[in-house]
């Protein structure tokens, strides 16, 4: 009798040990991220892990409202240079060390004023921090700014542990301390981090994982092998052929949501020698022809099976600061002709400067000899990131087909790059315009939204005719899942928010 | 024997500055700024500079190459760019498991290639000579990175009995370590087995027409210790040679191999550092698989004279 109850008991214990064991989530990411410190990190697939560890200020919602996280709600002074944040109480970093104003306000200098703070630029406009009492900091900014809440729902916004902080320096990084539902464990370069739940998590009823394992797996075929053959519970950047695929079989959920970024075309107007030589530069209407020449909705089709998003603005047609009034134009190859023959070149030779990833091969090809119907031709250079970065930067392009990851705030697609203060690496068209200067420095002074909104029409006005850049279309972020996670839920920022996730 | 060991050893001093100098010079030649690709998305003009100047990217070429020679000397091959960590952590971190790839795909190569070779010369031009060469040419004229591909398919994503991709330490636990290593173990030995195949056989029927081993057989002494003992002690010379530079390139890291099957070796450790413009990383791994390079090459020179007693007088 009492070996059967040794047995049920051991039977038992196995089936509770398996069944934690089985929150394990192992996600398949599409590049290994840099260096995991908030205020060095430079990568997009890097925030997908800080979204486990690191806890921010504020968050957003998937319709890109801003909500607290570990500020529990915030006021803005009528002159919009103070912001006023109630901090979350309770609330503990992985080491044990406490989150009050003066982690907060340490957070935010660190950013501020750490050698080579890549937030920095995002959070320039503060000018100091003040804590009056443990549980509440004032934001004190030298000029209204009104991208800062946005910009404190990224990394900017993320709490570090000053002890942890001061300790390591800047290889904090190697072993990044915050305040998030998951705490770092161990990272092994190119294969794999690992996370385990921080049971001291103001929200910890809400983290039913127990552990998540990030796995880099660059090759998207190889990615969806592993989630194919149950290696992976969840990957992301899924190929639009095998998203279809993916979505006919039972065994797996998918998910697509829109990007806050955009896939465009800069066009060289005004950096260096190179500037002098591009036909499109030299005539407005030769850049309005090349535009009308493309087809954005045969593109869509042709090269993402139709899942991705065509655009015409620097936020997709779904976004509440789409400007509807100037809405994707049709093509039109007799009119994009005419306008050739009008500037007298009617077969402009174009050096067009692609990335070499095989869909922007596809894309520039569709481009190509959608642009040849109309009369240009177009020499593709395909050339490594690294190498394109540069070029881009010297101006040695005409045209350039470039992605961009995207920013909560609309101001975070524009400013640098259409901007006469953009870095040259990101203005590389060099494009400048003091009409719309003006514009851009009121949107970001401006306090209601309303007010942004006018802004921010007056400047696609002006750029969508000028076209530095011909916006092409907007990514989807493509998701696939085993049907056992449950919880998931899209945000545009292509995120994985882990806290509700739960492996049945 | 001591005295020409001591001379290779001395060559090899020069051989590895030359090589330090050379992966140095290349890796400038590179097109791309790493401070701006270290910039990210973001572009900030101020990080750039500080990115250039914490690692000496503003310094003239020659003081750039003292910099990091200076720290080599001292054991330290710099740090990361990318992730903040020091480059000899991360070789020290790959190199077992670069190391275990090598020597089971190493060994999987041995044991198909040579006895195919064997067999192949032995039944010269008969239809085991055919079928091994055929699968010779097969293993030599499939790519990686498609084979491991479809090996994926048929034994992970199909039959469900591998696991698809990863990696676990053996310390951790060895019976899911070699589940994850055969594959790529595999895919990368198949390639090599097919070149020791084609050499064995080469210089197994070379052997096997001399003088001495029709002698052997007059003597009256069994086929198998003719081929075992005799043809195949001599023709093993050229087959050495060739074994330790292919070791030395499995040592290097097996670029598409460790891809596919998601290997953190120093193929994948490499190929991340060029594109990112990493240059500490790169040279560091070049130069330490270089360093091992060279000494496979002296262990083979080593090895001749075992196999071969007449190059010890």
């Amino acid at each position: 009798m009492r070996s059967v109850r040794v047995l049920a008991l051991a039977g038992l214990v196995a089936l509770v040990s398996s069944a934690a064991a089985a929150q394990h989530l192992r996600i398949g990411l599409a590049e290994d991220p840099d260096i995991l410190d908030p205020t060095l990190a430079r990568t997009f697939v890097g925030r997908i892990v800080f979204s486990s560890l690191c806890d921010k200020l504020i968050d957003i919602t998937p319709d890109l409202k801003i909500v607290p996280q570990l500020a529990t709600g915030y006021t803005i002074s009528e002159d919009g240079k103070t912001v006023t944040m109630k901090l979350r109480q309770g609330v503990t970093f992985h080491d044990g060390e406490p989150f009050n104003a003066a982690a907060a306000k340490y957070s935010l200098e660190r950013h501020l004023n750490m050698p080579g703070s890549n937030r920095r630029g995002e959070i320039a406009a503060i000018s100091s921090i003040e804590t009056p009492d443990d549980y509440t900091i004032e934001i004190h900014l030298g000029s209204t700014f009104a991208p800062l809440l946005s910009q404190l729902t990224d990394r900017a916004g993320m709490m570090v542990s000053p002890k942890a902080a001061e300790a390591l320096g800047d290889k904090f990084g190697t072993h990044p301390v915050c305040a998030g539902p998951f705490k770092f464990v161990e990272r092994v370069a190119q294969d794999r981090i690992v996370v385990e739940r921080f049971e001291q998590y103001w929200d910890r009823k809400n983290v039913h994982l127990e552990k998540i394992t990030y796995m880099p797996i660059p090759d998207a075929t190889v990615r969806l092998a592993n989630l194919r053959s149950g290696s992976l519970d969840l990957i992301e950047r899924v190929l639009p052929s095998d998203f279809v695929e993916l979505k006919k079989d039972p065994r797996f959920k998918t998910s697509a949501v829109t990007e806050l970024g955009y896939q465009g075309l800069t066009i060289n107007i005004a950096n260096g020698p190179g500037a002098q030589q591009n036909p499109l530069a030299k005539d407005k209407r030769i850049r309005e022809a090349l535009e009308l020449s493309l087809d954005r909705d045969a593109i869509n089709q042709v090269v993402f099976e139709g899942l991705f998003q065509p655009g015409n603005q620097w936020v997709s047609p779904e976004s509440p600061w789409y400007q509807k009034s100037l809405p994707i134009p049709k093509r039109d190859v007799a009119k994009a002709k005419k306008l050739l023959q009008e500037a007298g070149m009617p077969n402009p030779v174009v050096d067009y400067m692609v990335p070499n990833d095989t869909q922007s091969q596809q894309v520039a090809q569709v481009i190509q000899a959608m642009a040849k119907e109309a009369g240009f031709d177009l020499r593709i250079r395909a050339t490594e990131f690294a190498s394109s970065l540069k070029l881009a930067q010297q101006g040695e392009f005409d045209l350039y087909q470039l992605a961009w990851s995207g920013r909560t705030d609309p101001d975070g697609n524009l400013y640098n790059f259409v901007g006469c203060k953009g870095p040259p690496a990101l203005n590389s068209s060099k494009f400048c315009d003091e009409e719309v200067e003006k514009e851009l420095v009121a949107e970001r002074t401006a306090i209601s939204e309303a007010e942004r909104m006018k802004h921010f029409e007056a400047v696609a006005r002006k750029t969508l005719s000028e076209r530095p850049i011909i916006y092409l279309y907007h990514r989807k972020w493509l998701k696939a899942h085993t049907t056992k996670l449950t919880g998931l839920v899209d945000y545009p920022d292509g995120l994985i928010r882990v806290v509700g996730l739960k492996l049945q | 024997m001591l005295a020409y060991l001591s001379r290779r050893l001395l060559f090899v001093v020069p051989t590895l500055f030359f090589v330090s100098l050379l992966i140095f010079t290349l890796q400038q030649l590179l097109p791309g700024d790493p401070a701006q690709v270290m910039a990210g998305e973001d572009q900030r003009p101020e990080v750039i500079e500080y990115l250039r100047a914490k690692y000496h990217l503003d310094q003239p070429f020659p003081i750039r190459y003292l910099y990091w020679i200076g720290g080599v000397l001292q054991g330290d091959l710099g740090e990361s760019i990318r992730i903040g960590r020091p480059v000899r952590d991360l070789v020290l971190e790959k190199l077992p498991v670069t190391a275990q790839l090598a020597v089971m795909a190493f060994l999987i190569a041995l044991l198909i290639g040579i006895p195919a070779g064997i067999v192949s010369a032995v039944k010269n031009n008969t239809v085991w000579d055919y079928a091994a060469n055929a699968v010779a040419l097969w293993g030599l004229s499939t790519p990686n990175f498609w084979l491991g591909i479809l090996l994926i398919l048929l034994f992970s994503v199909e039959l469900g009995w591998l696991p698809a991709s990863g990696y676990v330490p053996p310390g951790e636990d060895l019976a899911a370590n070699l589940e994850a290593m055969i594959l790529p173990a595999f895919v990368l030995g198949n390639a090599i087995a097919a070149v020791m195949m084609r050499h064995t056989r080469s210089a197994m029927i070379q052997v096997l027409g001399q003088d001495y081993v029709r002698t052997a057989r007059a003597k009256g002494l069994g086929e198998r210790v003719v081929i075992v003992k005799h043809a195949l002690r001599n023709a093993l010379v050229p087959v050495v040679t060739l074994g330790a530079l292919e070791f030395g390139q499995l040592l290097s890291g097996a670029v598409l191999t460790e891809q596919v099957f998601t290997i953190p070796g120093f193929g994948k450790l490499i190929v991340d550092a060029v594109f990112n413009r990493d240059y500490a990383v790169v040279q560091g791994v070049v130069l330490f698989t270089a360093t091992a390079y060279i000494t496979l090459n002296l262990l083979a020179d080593i090895a001749y004279f075992l196999v071969n007693p007449r190059l010890r007088s």
